[in-house]
């Protein structure tokens, strides 16, 4: 899929001082990295590790607590007063929310959002059920898929509006291996097409198949962040060494 | 006893006869409360939605008048719409008072407080599920609410057949602002007051039977659309 249409860069995207405090508890501390177009980031922690608030926040729907103004590359959020920003990135929840149409009509609506006109969209929505093969459903009800089906469709609908950065959080962590493969697949695809894949897993052999880059996180930090073989063969923290060894980290 | 036989059997006969009284009164009551139905819906669904998602100071307290709009005595709003709509209210000069439009508006008056308490709740659970992903994708404003009603269809259909419900069977706001006038506003509820008080049984038992048959008819959609919404969900 060509790269979006004149929508803002958002990468390389710098993160620097990151905080984050809900009910007054520190869930994401003094967070820095930076995030580069083409490798698929996997986001690597325990359960409880603040992955998914990262991701929460780096797409907007949290507000950081403190973050230090980046002096180049940009953080865009899509959260009060964004503007533009949500433009050039999507993300899939966790426990992704259908709406209550056809799969195709579900792949449309980001698109009308975002004032396509009628004849783009329909392309697109082909374009994207193809290139996520889900050809087949199209025409289904989509509350009425399975839980695997579902998250493909909801993968594709952020991914409908190619997005420059797509943020997936657990992408995975409900589905069965038949699933999970056919997710996998099209999170490849998405990759392949140019679009900046950042997901969150506590799936070491997910992590293993997709990532090209590790962010270790724990309780709030980034420990690391390496190339992927690096992680998996020599961590360099302590906690990611007993992470990969399968330790309860807490 | 056997006047109150007779009176079921010269009842049974009206309806089955298909009596001209009888079916205008039906269909009046029909129309009126049809009609009053679409600004209720109209009004109460986004004003439900509004408190629902909106975050204002007094929210708290814009619930509890909702809630209390729902609790409303129809006597009570029957006065206010009197009040209204009398030749030397502020809406006197529509000269409305006792015809068929001060019955839509009383019942409107009636039934909007009920949908828009109803349908907040509706919204309140869907935008608890909707919120995030909603936001994400990027809608937000009169959009999000718009996507949020038409993803609540469902349970907004139990909704409406509630407020029909409510405007069909009520009788304090259309004996106040109608008059139950004899073929003008007379409807079903009025003229039951009015035949058993004359002492009219039969026409009394027939509006009661066919009124009954609408109550039970619309609680029976209305449960058909819990069922078809539950296996929307499922």
């Amino acid at each position: 899929m060509p790269r979006p249409e004149a929508s803002p860069e958002i990468l390389p995207l710098r993160v620097e001082g990151l905080s984050l405090t809900l009910g007054g508890k520190p869930i994401l501390r003094d967070v820095s990295f930076e995030l580069e177009a083409g490798p698929c980031s996997v986001i690597l922690g325990p359960n409880g590790c603040g992955k998914s608030m990262l991701l929460r926040v780096c797409h907007g729907l949290l507000a950081p607590t403190e973050l230090l103004a980046p002096t180049e590359g940009r953080v865009r959020w899509c959260g009060p007063g964004a503007g533009e920003a949500e433009r050039g990135q999507a993300m899939v929840l966790q426990r992704p929310v259908l709406l209550r149409r056809r799969v195709a009509a579900n792949l449309e609506y980001p698109l009308r959002l975002r004032g396509l006109a009628p004849n783009e969209r329909r392309d697109r929505v082909a374009v994207v059920l193809e290139r996520a093969s889900l050809e087949a459903l199209a025409e289904r009800p989509a509350r009425a898929l399975s839980v695997g089906e579902q998250q493909r469709v909801a993968v594709a609908r952020a991914w409908a509006v190619e997005p420059e950065v797509l943020w997936l959080d657990e992408p995975a962590s409900a589905l069965d291996p038949g699933a999970t493969r056919a997710l996998e697949e099209t999170i490849r695809r998405i990759r392949a097409s140019g679009t900046k894949v950042v997901m969150t897993t506590h799936d070491l052999g997910q992590a293993r198949r997709l990532a090209d880059e590790v962010l270790f996180l724990h309780r709030g930090r980034v420990l690391e962040k390496t190339a992927a073989e690096t992680f998996f063969e020599e961590p360099q923290s302590e906690e990611g060494r007993a992470f990969l060894k399968g330790e309860l980290l807490t | 006893m056997a006047e109150l036989t007779e009176a079921f059997r010269s009842a049974l006969g009206l309806i089955v006869g298909l009596d001209p009284d009888l079916l205008e009164i039906v269909s009046l009551s029909l129309r009126v409360s049809l009609v009053a139905l679409v600004p209720s819906m109209l009004l109460g669904i986004p004003l439900g939605a509004t408190v629902a998602i909106a975050r204002f100071p007094g929210r708290g307290f814009a619930v509890v008048l909702l809630n209390l709009g729902m609790a409303l005595p129809p006597v009570v709003i029957g006065l206010l719409v009197y009040l209204l709509l009398s030749r030397s209210g502020p809406l006197g000069d529509l000269s409305l008072l006792f015809t068929p439009g001060a019955l839509v508006v009383g019942q409107t008056v009636l039934v909007t407080p009920l949908v828009a308490a109803l349908s907040r709740q509706v919204f309140e659970d869907h935008w608890t599920e909707y919120e995030e992903t909603l936001r994400s994708l990027g809608a937000r404003g009169a959009r999000a609410v718009a996507t949020l009603i038409f993803e609540a269809r469902h349970s907004l259909l139990t909704v409406l057949l509630a407020g029909f419900g409510r405007a069909i069977t009520e009788v304090g706001v259309a004996i106040i602002v109608g008059g139950n006038i004899n073929h003008l506003t007379r409807i079903m509820t009025t003229a039951i007051a009015l035949e058993t008080s004359r002492g009219d049984l039969p026409l009394a038992l027939g509006l009661g039977v066919i009124l009954l048959a609408l109550s039970l008819g619309v609680n029976v959609l209305a449960l058909a659309a819990q069922q078809a919404v539950r296996r929307a969900e499922a």
